[in-house]
């Protein structure tokens, strides 16, 4: 269960990420007091594009509309000409841009998570929209429409969520980001280098508790079903218990045993759960591919490992330490 | 085989449980010496003290009074870990439901005993001997459930003398088996005794079980009534 929801979390941050490199661009701007992970309304003026590219070195600049339709999904607005331009536009696997207002372009893992095909309809904003194009994810967002519709639609006319901008040279992103932000301090601004950075688990407010809470609920229910499962265990072996006592074993011969066998169970749940961590990242590819990512975090396989070693050994210790102590004429004539 | 030297001395053995706020006098004064070599049953109704005696003979209980010494050991001076160490070196038990490990093997069923007493060495060629005589070498690899009673209860008695007991207590050991398989598993304890000199203590409720013995002890109300 930890690995699978610190797998999810860093897998959707990541896959954030790596949409919004996708776009090809060098550095991203956001209004002043909005958050770079929750969604914010739009409150950029599109008046900043052309700014922005009056500035020097800057060769392109794309304006996008970010708005939620529920729970982790969103919908993005863009200019298909100015995002063609700047990221060398979708690969589309089937249909063709945009030709009409009402509609969507989407990419395969939605178009798979939710049954669409080019012809689709699809309800977004209490709209319905016509599926034109099916593309390749891994560009800016999942689900596409024109950005002057959705600025109408969500009454952010000439408004916008994101700039992003190109170069004319990678290597000048330092010295361009210094300027702007010496011109405009209150926005946040960063090269994509800091943004792919930026999208981690201690960056998003409250996740980093999350997965706390999470380790602490693991190591809780660890130590239950250890400990219940052990303490009926050893109850069902009371008899052998005894037998043990009679040929010689020592309290400390039953506690190692019993240690072992805890052991042996806390090693092989936790391959196992590291085995299911694939299993769920199959099904979230499956069942949830546009709405999930799970990522495998081997650099979580250790810190797992321990957690339910000390929760099984913790769970093991008093019914070990009562099988220890049991009297041997008394386990022997248990049934 | 016997040889005089005494290898179980016991003078007023006296045991008392604690039952809530009643005291119940399971031994009330028990005398019994047996010598290295002997084999010895003991009979008596239940109630007698029978098992009471197997238990302190075996370091599973204290007395509460009385001396007991088993080859040399005085058992009313040994704390818990000395009373382990006894059953671990000098005593062997069989019990009448064998009490063997289910989920192990015959041979590691006999293994865990000399694991316990750590003798992890090579094995006595005594013990070889006694897989003769026990008839079970070709049983070694099967688990409890896939043996018959009287398989069972010879392994069990293999376990319990793998160690080079000085005494091996039997408690009703032909209690759960068939008239053949009693008389085999009698049969094999007689051998051991007879051949390798093994000083047995059997108790049983079984008058043809107990003509196996050199001598009969009669218990009876914590006491024994006569030899």
């Amino acid at each position: 269960m930890m690995l699978t929801l610190v797998g999810l979390s860093e897998g959707m941050l990541e896959d954030a990420a790596r949409r919004a490199t996708g776009v090809g661009a060098d550095i991203l701007i956001r209004a002043p007091g909005t958050s770079l992970i929750s969604m914010s309304s739009a409150s950029l003026s599109e008046k900043y594009l052309s700014f922005f590219l009056e500035q020097p070195h800057v060769k392109l600049a794309v304006g996008t509309v970010e708005q939620p339709t529920g729970g982790v999904n969103t919908v993005t607005g863009l200019d298909l000409a100015e995002f063609n331009a700047m990221s060398g536009g979708f690969k589309f696997l089937a249909g063709r841009p945009f030709q009409s207002d009402r509609e969507v372009i989407v990419d395969e893992y939605y178009a798979r998570q939710n049954n669409l095909s080019v012809g689709s309809t699809l309800n977004l904003l209490n709209l319905e929209w016509r599926v034109c194009g099916i593309v390749e994810p891994g560009k800016l967002a999942r689900v596409v429409v024109q950005r002057r519709v959705l600025q109408d639609l969500t009454g952010s006319t000439g408004k916008l969520s994101r700039i992003f901008l190109k170069l004319d040279d990678p290597a000048n992103t330092d010295k361009v980001l210094a300027a702007l932000k010496e011109k405009l301090p209150d926005f946040p601004m960063y090269s994509m280098a800091e943004l792919t950075s930026l999208y981690s688990v201690s960056n998003v407010p409250g996740l980093s508790a999350f997965i706390g809470v999470i380790i602490a609920v693991s190591i809780i229910v660890g130590f239950l079903v250890v400990f219940l499962s052990m303490y009926t265990a050893v109850l069902e072996r009371t008899r052998e218990v005894g037998i043990l006592k009679a040929l010689g074993a020592s309290p400390f011969y039953i506690l190692n045993i019993i240690f072992r066998e805890t052991a042996i169970l806390a090693i092989a749940g936790s391959v196992l759960g590291i085995m299911l961590t694939y299993g769920s990242r199959w099904a979230v590819m499956v069942f949830a591919p546009a709405a999930l990512t799970q990522k495998i975090v081997p650099d979580w396989w250790p810190i797992a490992g321990a957690i339910a070693f000390a929760g099984a050994m913790l769970g093991a210790f008093y019914p070990a330490w009562k099988a220890a102590g049991q009297d041997a004429i008394e386990a022997l004539s248990y049934e | 085989m016997n040889n005089g030297e005494i290898v179980i001395r016991v003078r007023n053995l006296r045991k008392v449980y604690h039952v809530g706020d009643v005291d119940v006098h399971a031994l009330r004064g028990v005398d019994l010496d047996v010598e290295r070599g002997e084999f010895v049953s003991i009979v008596g109704p239940s109630g007698s003290g029978k098992s009471t005696l197997f238990h302190i003979l075996g370091g599973l209980t204290p007395p509460t009074d009385g001396e007991v010494y088993i080859h040399g050991h005085n058992l009313r001076e040994l704390s818990e870990a000395g009373r382990t160490e006894l059953r671990r070196r000098e005593v062997g038990f069989v019990f009448q439901k064998y009490n063997l490990l289910p989920t192990l093997s015959a041979a590691d069923n006999i293994a865990i005993a000399r694991h316990i007493a750590r003798r992890n060495g090579p094995e006595d060629p005594r013990f070889q001997q006694v897989l003769e005589l026990l008839g079970i070498r070709h049983r070694l690899h099967h688990k409890p459930r896939a043996l018959s009673g009287g398989e069972q209860q010879r392994v069990a008695i293999a376990r319990a003398i793998v160690n080079n007991p000085s005494i091996l207590l039997a408690d009703e050991p032909t209690g759960n088996l068939d008239t053949e398989n009693s008389n085999i598993v009698l049969g094999l304890l007689r051998d051991l005794n007879e051949r390798l000199g093994q000083t047995i203590l059997m108790i049983t409720h079984n008058p043809e079980a107990a003509a196996y013995g050199h001598r009969i002890v009669r218990m009876r109300d914590g006491r024994i009534q006569d030899e």
